[in-house]
């Protein structure tokens, strides 16, 4: 199929393009920008006046639910790829489990998903997974999603293994001692009322000891979720320094601090913790420098989840069909251009994921395309929200930003017009 | 975001926390609370404010003694009182939290009083109460988690107020584990509402929460500086799984340093008076010297809890 989209604000933040060009599609790639190739005849013509045509975003983190539904909100919210963490029940530790949810995903042809394997048998922290054989299965990298490895010897056998094949490790940092009790930031708002905290420590502990086995291993390591301003720092520095280190930040985070906790609001439930209001700057600033790239770390939970009190609340919140107007949002209050604002979702997750064909629009790369109508407020509501999860802080609010049109791989898979 | 615990018109709906009251709703308390204390020396102690009204005793946590001032407070002023010991009963079977409430809802009940081990618990059924449009039913917290326990810090601003009869002079010490408790919050809340210029908060570091002096008190560790001149002193008490282990190594280290003897006492003022709002450990966080001493107020705080409680429930009922 052949695809001309005309008339929009064409941006690729990867080639620093922001601009009034159409794109031209064809064969599932992208085939031309501003001048249609030699010989091109459109089957398919897309007016995108008035909407940003860009890369199609990629999420780093989305748990699925029913997956079907959580993949229509997916390409609703205009991402095209999505890297789903390895702790759903059963954990993903074998190749069957791999391939089956890449060979489902691929039969519905809406969002790519890219599984994240199990780095230890059974997520338990003490056996290695069988990295090799989940790799060739389709898991694009390992991690423990959020259950610890308590033993440093088998974290530092684990790194060793996966830097052996060039695998690369994806975990988040957080201390289990430091955390296991704990349901919010160690900070003023826990302290009065009177919720065990989780303090800094338990992030900037654990990346110290990933940095460090990063450096003596050569592993390639991707920080999921950083929730505090100091642990930003220590990726910025470690970087500096030239260790193979990432991050990235979940987008409520750029928006929420400890406070929105307000009278126990268990929608405000994160994990990590939502931080400090410096905490939540330094987030900002780090993503905005480039240290860290955004994801959604889409939660879907139901109603049930959050009607309880606050310690026994699940954390996370619905997050696929909030990721663009939240990304803008920031980017606004922050006065970043559009395209500054995009990076972190299009062009900065691939390039951890290592895929030059994903995250921008030149010729060659995957006809994954987002064409969104970036002044449009909506409001985020239970009807407004494709996803089982309508488990949001936003709930009621109203956002700016919506999709309009999704491809992926040059087809039209979602529509709002 | 609106107080939940205030209705349109800025009155108290449900007591939830003493954070977030203005003063004048909590001396409006203690004078009620004043006018109910000759009740109890009547023949029949008893009057009619809360006749025909059912107040629910939800105790998800054990707590005798709190029940029981609550359950006497709501019989002298005619309720009918149904204790419920849900620890026992439906949460056994599964059932949430809130599905227990709505069933009692469904039996018309106007007051839930609720003692919970989860910090915010009741904020959950006063929101559920208002969803579901019962605007009738009213809350009161007997104590959340490590939240807050509002009418104890309202009973022990009743007997600072009985001794000391203002709170603009001031300073008082609160002593010991205020990282779990719920009182030791509330009072911190009602003593800054109340305008007392120095509250002095005393322990050592693994019992003190994070950043507790942005709650309005000067942190002390050595309780031999902060007892210095204090007019009123509470001790709280240490619970006995934290005394020997991570927090603290030994009851006996600790009754050294944070213990309330006659030695250490004799740093605060005369005339100061000694509160706890029980039950009391002895020999571990307080001597029994100070505590059978003349400087102690503990069992007066007990008999206002009562009076203070029937003016918190009979407040409620009227708004």
């Amino acid at each position: 199929m052949k695809i001309a989209i005309k008339n929009g604000r064409l941006i690729d933040p990867k080639h620093n393009i922001d601009a009034g060009r159409d794109l031209f599609l064809a064969g599932g790639r992208v085939a031309g920008v501003g001048q249609a190739p030699a010989g091109f005849r459109a089957e398919q013509e897309i007016d995108a006046s008035g909407l940003v045509v860009c890369p199609g975003l990629i999420d780093l983190s989305a748990r699925l639910g029913r997956l079907e539904t959580e993949l229509e909100a997916a390409v609703a919210g205009g991402v095209t790829t999505l890297v789903s963490p390895p702790d759903m029940d059963p954990p993903l530790d074998e190749p069957e489990l791999a391939e089956r949810l890449v060979r489902q995903a691929a039969d519905l042809g809406l969002a790519r998903v890219l599984p994240l394997g199990a780095l230890t048998q059974q997520l338990e922290g003490e056996k290695l997974a069988e990295m090799a054989t989940l790799r060739q299965a389709g898991c694009i990298a390992f991690s423990q999603g959020k259950r610890p490895i308590l033993d440093t010897q088998a974290l530092l056998r684990a790194f060793e293994y996966a830097a052996t094949f060039g695998f690369a490790i994806w975990l988040q940092p957080q201390d289990y001692y430091l955390s296991r009790d704990g349901f919010a930031h160690d900070g003023e708002v826990a302290s009065r009322l009177g919720l065990t905290g989780i303090p800094v420590s338990a992030e900037t502990i654990a990346i110290a000891t990933c940095l460090t086995l990063a450096a003596d291993t050569g592993v390639r390591l991707h920080l999921r979720r950083l929730s505090s301003a100091a642990g930003i720092a220590m990726v910025a520095k470690a970087r500096a320094e030239g260790v193979a280190v990432t991050c990235d930040v979940g987008i409520h985070h750029l928006h929420l601090c400890e406070y929105d906790i307000g009278f126990f609001d268990t929608q405000a439930r994160f994990d990590p913790p939502l931080r400090s209001q410096r905490d939540r700057d330094g987030l900002c600033a780090g993503v905005a420098a480039g240290t860290a790239v955004l994801c959604s770390d889409h939660t879907p939970l139901d109603q049930d989840d959050k009607l309880v009190p606050f310690a026994e609340a699940k954390p996370g919140a619905t997050g696929l069909e909030l990721l663009l107007p939240l990304t803008l949002k920031w980017a606004q209050g922050g006065k970043l251009s559009l395209a500054a604002a995009l990076a972190p979702i299009t062009s900065g997750p691939a390039a951890i994921l290592g895929r030059d064909d994903l995250g921008h629009l030149a010729p060659g790369a995957q006809a994954d395309v987002c064409l969104f109508a970036p002044e449009e407020a909506w409001q985020v509501t239970a009807a407004s929200l494709k996803s089982d999860g309508k488990n949001t802080p936003f709930l009621g609010c109203e956002l700016a930003g919506r999709t309009k049109i999704t491809l992926v791989g040059g087809r039209r898979v979602f529509d709002a017009r | 975001m609106r107080n939940p615990q205030l209705n349109e018109n800025g009155e108290l709906t449900h007591l939830l926390s003493i954070e977030g009251l203005p003063r004048h709703i909590l001396s409006h308390i203690l004078d009620t609370a004043a006018s109910f204390m000759g009740i109890a020396d009547r023949e029949v102690k008893k009057v009619p404010l809360l006749r025909g009204k059912s107040v629910f005793n939800l105790f998800f946590e054990n707590s005798t003694r709190t029940r029981t001032t609550f359950e006497i407070a709501a019989k002298r002023l005619s309720a009918d009182v149904i204790n419920l010991d849900i620890t026992r009963s439906s949460t056994a079977k599964g059932e949430t939290l809130l599905d227990t409430i709505d069933n009692l809802c469904a039996m018309h009940a106007n007051m839930f009083v609720v003692r919970h081990a989860a910090s915010g618990a009741p904020y959950l059924i006063a929101e559920h109460l208002k969803r579901v449009r019962h605007k009738n039913i009213h809350v009161v917290n007997a104590g959340d988690g490590r939240h807050a326990h509002p009418t104890q810090g309202l009973l022990d601003m009743y007997t600072i107020r009985h001794y000391k009869q203002n709170f603009e002079h001031l300073t008082v010490a609160i002593v010991g584990d205020i990282l779990h408790s719920r009182v030791a919050r509330s009072d911190i809340h009602a003593l800054t509402t109340l305008g007392v210029p120095e509250v002095r908060a005393i322990g050592p570091q693994t019992l003190l929460p994070a950043e507790l002096a942005k709650m309005g008190v000067r942190v002390h560790h050595d309780m031999n500086e902060g007892l210095k001149g204090c007019d009123v002193v509470i001790m709280l008490r240490l619970q006995n799984e934290r005394m020997n282990g991570a927090l603290l190594p030994s009851a006996g280290e600790y009754f050294k340093h944070y213990g309330l003897t006659p030695e250490k006492l004799a740093l605060a003022r005369p005339d100061a008076i000694v509160m706890h709002p029980g039950p009391m450990n002895r020999g571990v966080e307080i001597d029994s010297g100070v505590a059978d001493g003349k400087q102690a107020v503990i069992l007066d705080q007990v008999t206002f809890g009562i009076a203070v409680r029937m003016a918190v429930m009979s407040i409620l009922a009227g708004n």
